[in-house]
């Protein structure tokens, strides 16, 4: 006879490495060719036990001109005048083989991020693949998609993206650039190069034209040179509101064409009378989602004051469910932290959340020994002028607030700097509407949170940034518009 | 409100019941749904796939509800839930028998001695359309022969015209026939509509007095789903925390292979919790299911399938 009452242990349920085969070194792609690069190598890391994954080329200046030369004349000679439908073949083959090599490409992305198995496979690979599908339809529609009889393209992309959703990030970026007919040079993030390169040997295997898609890595230095080379018409950056100022602050008055996605501190607002278990549920998806690794992450929760102490309890219940650890282990809800440096942020901004005042509190869970790894956390008695409550952590730390009216929600709500998204949670749908008129957010999720569809436009008001990617939007900042 | 029985809730608590029962936080099905999913991608491996097949195999209520049941058909089934595998004493016993009120005699004498259960359907299963002294009828009867736990249907018709008061009262008469035989309530949520409604629904059938919820006769389709048993779990975890008494789960019908009863289990350790994860306060009802996990369970042991022919069909 099986006596209950104790935890339901479920045993290590490892998803295989062995469908993932990482060389020793990586060069840089350029021309359709992997190359050296002319800096010093660096190393990616597992961050979920620091041990060396590959040597990564690093591209100095002399790289990135080659880089761009050969988007340049891959955009002259081919890519550009190439008929849409011509084009929308290729992507749809890069669309397909991702679809096909989706567990190579999800594997890697987890060892090489520290997401968990669950999200690489169940959330990015998909969206990267329907990232492709969705903007290889639009290659030979453009001249229906608003933008005039005949856009144009704008000619060479420059591409810098960062380490939170590796692939994913890419896709957001080449796919919407080359339905336009641009040829692109991308900078991965150095903590995370390895799925973009794996899509480097995607896009010969699709057969792309050489000089289409060049990936060169490197840490700063090669994104300064990337995006302020006068060779590339259009630069797209997702990362930090100070890089993006910097990058903004370059391009003033060149005529270069840009993007940013930066930051976020987004609001999830719940009402009285929101559903409350799938309210718990958006919130932990909200903020614990990729280790709280999300630009849009709900990551101050605005609950109001009638039900906060039913929200709280019923959340921290529901943290206590959440398993932390292996990230290739198809059970890991929340996998490491990025990097050392990340970590390092997110423990400051955490000490300096105590020492303002909050108070934290954290699931028991045992964390490994090796890599680098936080535990969930909530702070309550978080005030508006907190650093915590300002400031982007980027990890998974909820900071919680309360309020009274929906006046005083959407106050506090549109207080921070950054406008990237928010949430609402109520079961009466005059309220959402109400409450989205007023949010400065480019996205506002109602009952939901974290939903990504590439037909649907996403980006900032304020310092989150400008400009759109994602659906018809999306197609503005690769077209000569 | 309901004048046609004897009525043990005033008009007065009816009223209190309904407004108790709509002011309970809605359940938003895309979230509801979504999260039904995703835990149903938790992988169960080695042993704790062991572990829950065990588990499951001692939450099954093994059933046959036919019109077409036989004395025989019961004994037979009463000599399956007592040894499911012939070939293997290692394998735990189910927990109950469930037959029609009818057959409850001929499964008491051949579970004698076994531990087992026997738990009796009641109350003009599974449509529940009859006069309440039908109902009560059918009930001791199946208990004065000697079902120690009776599954009886609530009257949705009347729950979905908003008469709650007439369905508290069927089910706390139906609880006092029962005596000392713990009373299952089925919600019959495919025909319930929304998810909201099997909230309540739950809520009530608790209040009144119910010692189980059940998702389903397994009559009408859909029956048992995960998102349902998800709002039901959230329902019983909710009520112990507000009065301190615990109550039973039962999704019951549609439920035939294990890795369908592994989610199941799991739902339960992420919603209700660990203190639910025992055949005192979950229940699988299923007919087929038995032979699925047995044949699991062997594949698990030995790394090998054993045919279909090597479990008996009963």
């Amino acid at each position: 006879m099986v006596s209950g009452s104790r935890a339901f242990e479920y045993a290590p349920a490892p998803e295989s490495r062995a469908v993932v085969d990482i060389r020793a070194s990586y060069g840089l792609f350029v021309n359709g060719e992997f190359v050296d690069g002319h800096g010093e190598p660096f190393k990616s890391i597992n961050p979920a036990d620091e041990t060396v994954l590959a040597d990564i080329a690093c591209a100095d200046a002399t790289d990135v001109d080659r880089a761009v030369a050969a988007a340049r004349t891959a955009f002259d000679t081919v890519w550009g005048p190439m008929p849409g439908r011509e084009r929308a073949k290729y992507l749809y083959r890069i669309a397909r083989i991702i679809q096909e090599r989706s567990r190579e490409l999800a594997v890697l992305e987890s060892i090489d991020n520290g997401k968990p198995i669950r999200e690489s496979r169940d959330v990015d690979v998909p969206l990267v693949a329907a990232w492709f599908f969705y903007y290889a339809g639009w290659a030979d529609k453009l001249p229906y998609a608003g933008f005039g009889p005949d856009p144009r393209p704008v000619g060479v992309a420059a591409q810098v993206i960062p380490w939170n959703f590796p692939l994913l990030m890419l896709a957001w970026k080449i796919a919407p650039a080359l339905a336009c007919g641009n040829t692109v040079v991308l900078k991965p993030a150095e903590t995370t190069p390895l799925t973009a390169l794996l899509f480097a040997d995607i896009c010969r295997q699709a057969e792309l034209p050489p000089g289409v898609v060049n990936i060169i890595t490197g840490a700063g230095e090669t994104g300064r040179a990337l995006v302020a080379h006068g060779g590339v018409d259009k630069v797209a950056f997702t990362g930090s509101t100070e890089v993006g100022r910097q990058i903004a602050r370059v391009l003033a008055g060149t005529g270069t064409k840009l993007t940013l996605e930066l930051g976020g501190k987004a609001a999830n607002i719940v009402y009285a009378d929101a559903a409350l278990d799938q309210a718990v549920e958006g919130i932990v998806n909200g903020i614990f989602f990729n280790q709280g690794h999300v630009c849009c992450a709900g990551s101050r929760l605005l609950v109001q004051e009638s039900v906060a102490e039913e929200v709280l309890e019923r959340l921290k219940t529901r943290m206590a469910t959440l398993r932390v650890g292996d990230p290739l282990d198809k059970n890991t809800d929340v996998g490491a932290i990025n990097s050392a440096e990340q970590l390092a942020k997110i423990r400051e901004l955490s000490a300096a959340g105590e020492a303002e005042g909050a108070t934290a509190w954290s699931p028991p869970c045992e964390l490994p020994a090796q890599g680098f790894w936080f535990a969930p956390t909530v702070f309550t008695g978080v005030a508006q002028s907190h650093r915590i409550a300002r400031e982007e952590i980027f990890g998974p730390v909820l900071s919680v607030l309360t309020f009274r009216t929906p006046d005083e929600a959407v106050t506090k709500a549109n207080n921070t700097p950054y406008g990237l998204s928010a949430g609402v949670w109520t079961e009466k749908g005059s309220q959402i509407l109400w409450t989205a008129q007023r949010l400065r957010a480019g996205v506002v999720w109602a009952n939901t949170f974290n939903k990504f569809d590439p037909a649907s436009p996403f980006g900032g008001y304020k310092e989150s940034g400008f400009g759109r990617e994602g659906g018809r939007h999306g197609l503005e900042g690769y077209l000569d518009v | 409100m309901s004048t046609e029985t004897a009525s043990t809730t005033t008009l007065n608590d009816a009223a209190e019941l309904r407004a108790f029962l709509r002011g309970l936080p809605g359940v938003d099905q895309v979230g509801a749904e979504e999260r039904a999913a995703r835990l149903a991608t938790r992988s169960i491996k080695t042993t704790a796939k062991a572990e829950a097949i065990d588990l499951a195999i001692a939450m099954v209520d093994l059933t046959t509800l036919e019109g077409a049941d036989t004395p025989g058909k019961v004994r037979a089934l009463c000599a399956k839930a007592a040894r499911p595998d012939p070939s293997d004493g290692s394998v735990p016993r189910v927990a109950a028998v469930c037959v029609y009120s009818d057959l409850v005699d001929v499964a008491v004498r051949s579970l004698e001695g076994t531990g087992i259960g026997v738990a009796s359907v009641a109350t003009s299963f599974p449509s529940g359309r009859a006069p309440l002294e039908a109902k009560l009828a059918d009930t001791r009867a199946a208990v004065a022969a000697g079902a120690a736990e009776i599954d009886m249907v609530i009257d949705r018709g009347a729950f979905l015209t908003g008469d709650v008061g007439k369905v508290f009262d069927e089910i706390t008469a139906v609880k006092e026939a029962c005596g000392r035989a713990h009373l299952k309530v089925i919600l019959e949520t495919g025909e319930l509509a929304t998810l909201d409604n099997v909230r309540r629904a739950s809520w009530l059938a608790m209040r009144a007095g119910a010692d189980f919820i059940k998702t389903s006769t397994g009559k009408v389709s859909p029956a048992a789903t995960l998102p349902v048993t998800l709002v039901m779990l959230e329902a019983v975890r909710d009520y112990r925390a507000r009065t301190g008494r615990q109550v039973g789960v039962k999704p019951a019908g549609g439920i035939r292979t294990t890795k369908d009863a592994i989610r199941y289990l799991v739902l339960v350790n992420e919603t209700a919790g660990p203190d639910w994860l025992t055949p005192e306060w979950f229940r699988l009802g299923a007919s087929s299911l038995l032979n699925d996990l047995l044949m699991q369970r062997r594949k698990l042991a030995t790394g090998v399938y054993s045919g279909p022919d090597y479990f008996t069909l009963d």
